[in-house]
């Protein structure tokens, strides 16, 4: 082959390409050694997947409530919202009084990354575990629920509207400095109101996350609602057509404030 | 200062609106109260008994110190199985999404039906999805593995269609019509512009799963949720509290390591 002919490589390895391709071939590659070592204790997945598809054939096309009543399954729905709604208050007002410390352009960089530090810290523990921990305390319930859920959704709170302030920008915050307002006038007449719209939208979209997790906390750390319900409908009684008129409530009420909360997003155009 | 009729009614309507919303948040706090039986203040009440917690149990000591290596395969098979669920689910959405986006749907009906799939998927919560597999696989590792895997998917569906949608629309246009065919058009222009940003919502998928994991391991008797869950109601505080350390050890180092990869790679 003459050299003149050979091939002119078209792409040049860059560090962004060497990286990404060094992360999918990592993950890929953990991923194939995991069904090697990973124990299933012996199970056998043909039966299990035969099982499976017969369950939910009878959980979602027999869906019944034989141990409560249509009423109290609703309420059990209306519980859980309320847990939702408590967390995603609580989390609110304390993100509102911390935001504009974590903004960097109305705080220190000293307050702002200290406050990212916490943040950080508070998002690695799992949410059921803030719950478990503070149920030492007070017991298992709505108050360990809530305190325990409340935590991440601080954290969630707390940095999309640190980034909603943020967007307001510094020479308007400069201006009203020059104008003589002091800093709790800026923040609480100039930069809360005209960030109000995103406020908005990402508490209610923290809000539909937190009714998955208040679904979760009922389930596992016992603070009631539907997710007591199935799982008691699961665990303990075994009943199939149970399990699936509860997850068909839930499923229902996830897809209403999916709906709402990506019409909030699309009118404020706040990204994930 | 003068201010005009027109001006005072404007900000009297305003302060009307604050006030009702303030009304109705009250109103709705009240009830929620009310029907959780939430009582406030001991909810403030529980804040020191759990840092005292924190604070007397976070230095692990021997006992939990002789647990460290149980902990430690738990662990990782807590990231192995987050790893597995946000990979699988990831390539298995990201073919979903090429079949699901306006940009490069062969069919609208094609798109419902990939979009109805995902919607299930993911408004289920994960705790639902192994509260199901729950009855089929019983307490094994594969129920939280098929749980995370089936919510990351509908998640990273929904995602990944949003990504494709707003990255390749211009370049798919124009190869259509430079009349490159559908296969073409897809593995040349959609795949690589697109790839970094799938790498970064794997990484993503992957701390969120392990958060995901433990309450599942609460729930199916697995990794370290199950071992956090065990030495929690055993009263070897101590122990559970090395658990909770090992997570925020292993969550942080990778979300650093993710982070510094992702400014690499976008």
């Amino acid at each position: 082959m003459n050299p003149g002919k050979s091939r002119i490589s078209l792409r040049k390895p860059s560090a962004s390409g060497i990286a990404l391709n060094l992360t999918i071939v990592v993950m890929l590659g953990v991923t194939v050694l995991g069904f090697f070592v990973i124990d299933t204790k012996g199970l056998k997945v043909g039966q299990a997947t035969a099982k499976l598809f017969s369950d939910l054939v009878k959980m979602f096309a027999h869906p019944a409530a034989k141990h409560l009543s249509l009423l109290e399954s609703l309420w059990g729905i209306v519980i859980t919202l309320a847990l939702a709604f408590l967390t995603t208050l609580i989390g609110a007002v304390l993100a509102i009084v911390f935001g504009p410390l974590a903004a960097k352009n109305l705080s220190r960089a000293a307050v702002s990354n200290a406050l990212k530090v916490i943040v950080a810290f508070i998002r690695a523990v799992p949410t059921i575990i803030w719950v478990l921990i503070f149920a030492i305390g007070a017991g298992l319930g709505s108050v360990a629920a809530v305190v325990g859920m409340t935590f991440h959704s601080f954290g969630y709170l707390l940095k999309a509207y640190s980034e909603s302030f943020e967007e307001v920008g510094g020479d308007v915050v400069e201006a009203l400095r020059a104008s003589g307002a002091n800093w709790v006038q800026i923040v609480v007449q100039a930069v809360i109101p005209s960030s109000m719209g995103s406020l908005v939208s990402w508490t209610f979209i923290r809000f539909e996350i937190n009714f998955a997790n208040a679904v979760a906390m009922g389930a596992a750390a016992g603070a009631g609602g539907i997710g007591y319900d199935l799982f008691m409908a699961s665990g303990f009684y075994f009943n199939l057509g149970e399990v699936g008129f509860i997850t068909y409530l839930i499923l229902f009420v996830a897809i209403l404030l999916e709906i709402g909360a990506t019409r909030l997003k699309a009118r404020q155009h706040v990204q994930r | 200062m003068i201010a005009s009729a027109e001006v005072r009614r404007a900000f009297r309507s305003r302060n009307l609106i604050t006030l009702g919303s303030l009304a109705l948040v009250l109103a709705l706090t009240a009830g929620s109260s009310i029907a959780t039986e939430f009582d406030w203040p001991r909810s403030v009440g529980s804040f020191p008994k759990a840092i005292g917690w924190l604070a007397d149990n976070f230095v692990p000591n021997g006992r939990a110190l002789r647990n460290a290596p149980n902990i430690a395969l738990k662990l990782a098979e807590t990231v192995l199985v987050s790893v597995m669920a946000s990979v699988i689910a990831g390539t298995l959405a990201f073919f979903m999404a090429i079949l699901g986006s306006k940009t490069t749907r062969p069919h609208p009906l094609v798109s419902i039906a990939v979009r109805l799939v995902a919607s299930l998927c993911r408004n289920i919560p994960v705790v639902a999805w192994a509260m199901i597999f729950l009855l089929s696989f019983g307490q094994n590792i594969l129920t939280g593995l098929l749980s995370l895997f089936i919510s990351t998917f509908g998640f990273l569906t929904r995602a990944f269609m949003e990504m494709v949608d707003e990255t390749a629309e211009s370049s798919v246009e124009a190869l259509r019509a430079s009349g490159a065919p559908w296969l073409a058009t897809v593995t040349q222009s959609v795949v690589p512009s697109v790839m970094p940003q799938v790498a970064s919502w794997l990484l993503y998928m992957v701390e969120t799963n392990i958060r995901d994991a433990t309450l599942v391991g609460i729930l199916t008797g697995t990794g370290i949720g199950f071992l956090f869950d065990l030495y929690y109601k055993s009263l070897n505080y101590s122990s559970a509290a090395f658990v909770v350390l090992c997570i925020i050890a292993v969550v942080i180092l990778i979300e650093a390591t993710s982070n510094a990869l992702r400014r690499v790679i976008l």
